[in-house]
C-alpha cells in the first residue's frame, strides 16, 4: 500500500520517465481516493505548464519578462567585442 | 539560391544582447554569470562568424552557441559542489507527513482558472523567486528538465549524478517550488480577486 510521501515521489517520478505497470496503478488507485494527492498532482501541472508559458513568454515578442542588459555591461560587452 | 548572411558583430549587443541576457537569467538566475555568458557567447560567435552558415538565423544561431555555455556552466557548479549525501537523505519538505507517510495538513486548495495565471506578471516574477530560492543543485536540474527539455539521460551527465539520484532532486525541486508558490502566492492571494 502507497503511502501519500510514496506518491508524491512516484508522480514526480512520472514527469521524468514512465513507471512500471504496478506502481503506474498503484498511484492512479491512490489517487481516487486521496483528495490531497489528486491536488498535488494538478499543482505539479500547473508548475510544468508556468514554465512552459515562461519559455514560450521568451520567444514571442523578444520576451520581455525580467530586466534588459544594463548599459553598462553592455558597454562592456561592446568593448571586447572591439578588440577581442 | 540564398545568398549566406553576413554577421554584423558591431550591431549585436543592441541587437541581441536583452535577449540573450533574459534568456540566461531564466536559466542562471544570476546577473553576473549572466552577463558574462552573453559576452562569451559573443565572442565565441566573433571568432566563429565564419562558420555561421546563414541556414538559421543570426539569434538562433547565437541561442545555440549560448546553451553549450550554460550547459558549461552547470556542469563546472556540479564538480565545484556537487550533491552532498545528506541532501539526499533529509526530506525537504519534513513537516508535510507524519510517521506513516500521510499528510499532515496537506497541498491548500489553490483555486481559481491557471490560464488566468500564465498572463499575471507578478506571477511569473514570483515563480522565478521561488525558483531562485532553490539550491543550485536542484534550480540546474528542475532548468534543465524543464526550462529546457532535457531528457534525464543528458541531465545526468552534465550534472555527473546517477538517473535514480536525479530522481530524487526533481521531487525535491518540485515539492520545494510548491511550497513556496503556496506561501508567498497563494495564501497571501486568497481573497485578493482574480
Amino acid at each position: 500500500m502507497l503511502s501519500c510521501k510514496d506518491v508524491t515521489q512516484l508522480l514526480s517520478e512520472s514527469m521524468d520517465t514512465s513507471l512500471p505497470i504496478g506502481k503506474r496503478v498503484g498511484v492512479r488507485f491512490h489517487l481516487l481516493i486521496c483528495k490531497f494527492c489528486a491536488r498535488y498532482e494538478r499543482q505539479l501541472a500547473l508548475i510544468r505548464e508556468t514554465v512552459r508559458h515562461l519559455v514560450a513568454a521568451e520567444e514571442t515578442a523578444g520576451g520581455t519578462l525580467g530586466e534588459p542588459l544594463s548599459e553598462e555591461a553592455k558597454e562592456r560587452i561592446r568593448r571586447s567585442l572591439r578588440n577581442p | 539560391m540564398a545568398k549566406p548572411a553576413n554577421p554584423d558583430p558591431s550591431e549585436w549587443v543592441d541587437r541581441y544582447g536583452d535577449y540573450l541576457f533574459r534568456y540566461a537569467m531564466l536559466r542562471l538566475r544570476d546577473r553576473s554569470a549572466a552577463e558574462d555568458l552573453v559576452q562569451e557567447t559573443f565572442l565565441s560567435a566573433l571568432s566563429a562568424r565564419d562558420s555561421f552558415s546563414g541556414n538559421s538565423s543570426e539569434s538562433t544561431w547565437l541561442v545555440g552557441i549560448l546553451k553549450h555555455k550554460i550547459a558549461d556552466h552547470f556542469r563546472r557548479q556540479a564538480r565545484e559542489a556537487p550533491l552532498a549525501d545528506n541532501d539526499l537523505r533529509e526530506h525537504p519538505d519534513p513537516s508535510s507527513f507524519d510517521g506513516s507517510g500521510h499528510w499532515t495538513s496537506g497541498p491548500t486548495d489553490w483555486g481559481g482558472n491557471p490560464a488566468d495565471l500564465y498572463r499575471e506578471k507578478k506571477f511569473l516574477d514570483q515563480f522565478t523567486e521561488c525558483l531562485s530560492g532553490l539550491s543550485p543543485n536542484h534550480a540546474n536540474a528542475f532548468t534543465l528538465r524543464e526550462i529546457e527539455g532535457a531528457d534525464t539521460g543528458e541531465i545526468c551527465k552534465v550534472l555527473n549524478v546517477s538517473e535514480t539520484n536525479l530522481w530524487v532532486i526533481l521531487h525535491r525541486a518540485r515539492m520545494q517550488l510548491r511550497r513556496c508558490l503556496e506561501t508567498h502566492w497563494f495564501k497571501k492571494s486568497t481573497g485578493k480577486g482574480s
